[in-house]
């Protein structure tokens, strides 16, 4: 039996696969004095979406990040100019997937602007848009806080997001027939009506949501460490956020007055009464904030569009864009050899170029179409906010410790589809 | 809308300017390639502009450029004209939005940049040269930002194949070292090439 102490220091660097901390001299305990390159994703836990940062790190402390998108590259503008302008739509549904029918309209009215149809679209299609839009931006925003919160720990405020981010889904789901990629717009209107009892089942929808935001605001609004994580972390000045491009609740945050559905109103937007909250510091905190004001402004129009809503019809009555019904093209050769040719070759957009942009879940979504009179766009690029806000990663994380990252990532709301196109 | 940025512009850089016009609201300039900087600068500063918001850049290729109901007089031909770098800015003080548009010969496709007046454009113009190939001049970082280096061509130029596929196979010959900001990058890459010369 020899238990000589060196046996003992053995046995304890093959459990620990190293040397215990006590055993240690003292210059070993010290840290190396040279910076460290570390990566972080494209996988990574605390990141949603697929996005590589390398990170050059001194200690805790981040001297230099490398922000590298483009694990989800699909070739959204590449499959475009190969598809029908009706066939795009399901493209648009996989950009920002957490709020696909906002990029649906996005789409819808860059191709209307270009055919000329953007006056002529029925009212009750365009209140039928902007409720399914403000739907998709409540589930976005949900998601962004109810994510962010968890990945600092509060793992109750996700489970109620989700839960009510749910409910939304499934009155999207009755809407559209999907749960999730809806290509529920059309260029001209929406492709069917609201289902029957939807006002109803829409207005129970957002009282319970109503309760659940009271009940996590708070859970979040005052908690210790949900603030200490957030305030003064990532800020931006206004002036920087100008110059970097950023639109929407981070801007907003910062003190940057511009919504889209303000500042240039489209759809039915000007006869809804709703706010834009804009915040001061400009750091995480106020992001949070802005985003939860904003579900709750989405909650407001959403009310007012149920009570305004007209009857009629919700596609246009124009056979360049609008299929003929069903049962004439069952029965007549004329609407079968229109539907055919409608499918097949593609909605006729005259030549010309526009660009079309919404209020997305992140800001100023657009659309710039070059269209050459085929049924299929020339050329499709997609102003995707998140990749805009996303470059502005690089300044943000800058001196800040690495577990700032996560908070700083959560409240730039990178949706990996909408920012790899 | 912005029919007033066309006529300062046309009326303070009538050199630069090589024509104007609108279409479904939007205001277009065409700029010399050679006066987009001096051009850019001066919408950036001059405070009856203010252009301090950039919205995106990006470039069309017109290279299959044969739309219907054109004659084809106006289709393409000259293949100095063969791509469209567009930058389109907003003015948050003034409510403007205008589009600035250089044409890039295709045997020569460099675009000066634009990333040094607005910070937005460094990935916009990254992403233009990832997929149309105009080398931005003066840009501070040019790689590809959505494809990987090794990647051959440029996928949204109109005479890349769709179908085409490229499975991402190491290449010796790209100057990843020089290029990479970070210093892992270069350790791997004189690693392998070690481990390569050895056997």
């Amino acid at each position: 039996m020899t238990t000589a102490p060196r046996d003992v220091e053995s046995l304890k660097q093959l459990v620990l696969g190293r040397k215990d901390v006590q055993d240690l001299t003292d210059t070993e305990q010290e840290l190396p004095p040279d910076l460290m390159t570390v990566n972080m994703g494209p996988s990574h836990p605390a990141m949603h979406g697929t996005v590589r940062i390398v990170l050059t790190v001194d200690g805790e402390r981040i001297v230099k990040g490398d922000v590298q998108p483009g694990y989800l590259h699909r070739c959204f503008e590449k499959e475009s100019e190969y598809a029908t302008y009706t066939q795009v739509f399901p493209y648009t549904d996989r950009l920002n997937y957490v709020s696909p029918m906002i990029n649906n309209c996005g789409w819808a009215m860059a191709v209307e602007k270009l055919m000329g149809l953007t006056a002529r679209i029925p009212r009750r299609a365009e209140y039928i848009r902007t409720i399914v839009s403000e739907m998709s931006r409540v589930t976005d925003h949900l998601t962004c806080i109810g994510a962010s919160a968890m990945e600092l720990g509060a793992f109750t405020a996700f489970l109620y997001f989700l839960k009510s981010r749910e409910w939304l889904y499934e009155l999207l789901e009755k809407v559209s027939g999907a749960r999730l990629t809806h290509s529920y717009v059309r260029v001209g209107g929406v492709v069917k009506d609201l289902p029957d009892g939807f006002d109803k089942d829409l207005t129970h929808t957002l009282d319970s949501i109503e309760k659940v935001m009271v009940e996590v605001e708070g859970m979040l609004n005052n908690n210790k460490i949900f603030h200490d994580r957030m305030a003064g972390v990532g800020a931006m000045t206004k002036e920087q956020a100008l110059a970097t491009g950023c639109v929407g609740p981070i801007a907003r945050a910062c003190g940057v007055d511009y919504d889209v559905r303000k500042d240039y109103p489209y759809s039915v937007y000007p006869e809804v009464e709703f706010d834009v909250p804009v915040a001061t510091t400009g750091d995480c905190y106020d992001r949070y904030l802005v985003r939860v004001e904003e579900i709750k402004q989405s909650i407001r129009i959403l009310r007012q569009c149920l009570k305004q809503i007209p009857d009629g019809p919700t596609m246009v009555d124009d056979p360049r864009v609008a299929l003929p019904p069903k049962r004439d093209t069952y029965n007549t050769i004329e609407s079968m050899i229109r539907h055919f040719k409608h499918i097949v070759d593609g909605i006729k957009v005259p030549a010309g170029e526009a660009y079309t942009f919404v209020e997305g879940g992140n800001g100023e979504l657009g659309f710039y179409v070059v269209a050459d009179g085929t049924g299929r766009p020339y050329k499709a690029y997609v102003r995707s906010p998140s990749f805009v806000h996303l470059s502005t990663a690089n300044q943000l994380i800058h001196n800040h410790l690495i577990a700032d990252v996560v908070p700083i990532f959560g409240m730039i709301n990178m949706i990996g589809g909408e920012c790899d196109k | 809308m912005s029919q007033k940025v066309l006529d300062a512009l046309k009326a303070s850089h009538a050199s630069a300017i090589e024509r104007t016009e609108s279409e479904h609201g939007d205001e277009i300039a065409w700029v010399k390639r050679d006066q987009l900087l001096a051009v850019a600068t001066w919408l950036r500063d001059d405070p009856a502009m203010a252009f301090d918001s950039p919205v995106f850049c990006t470039a069309i290729d017109r290279l299959d450029w044969r739309p219907l109901g054109v004659p084809p007089s106006q289709h393409f031909k000259d293949e100095n004209l063969r791509f469209e770098v567009c930058y389109q800015l907003r003015s948050s003080r003034h409510r403007y939005r205008v589009r600035l548009k250089v044409t890039v010969p295709e045997h020569d496709p460099r675009c000066p940049s634009l990333a040094s007046l607005w910070p937005a454009f460094d990935w916009q113009e990254r992403e233009t040269f990832d997929m149309y190939g105009i080398r931005f001049e003066g840009h501070p970082d040019l790689r590809r930002i959505f494809l990987y280096e090794e990647f051959v061509g440029y996928p949204l130029r109109k005479d890349y194949p769709k179908e085409k596929r490229q499975p991402l196979v190491r290449r010796d010959d790209l100057p990843i070292a020089s290029k990479t900001p970070t210093s892992e990058r270069t350790e791997i890459a004189a690693g392998d090439s070690g481990d390569e010369e050895t056997p």
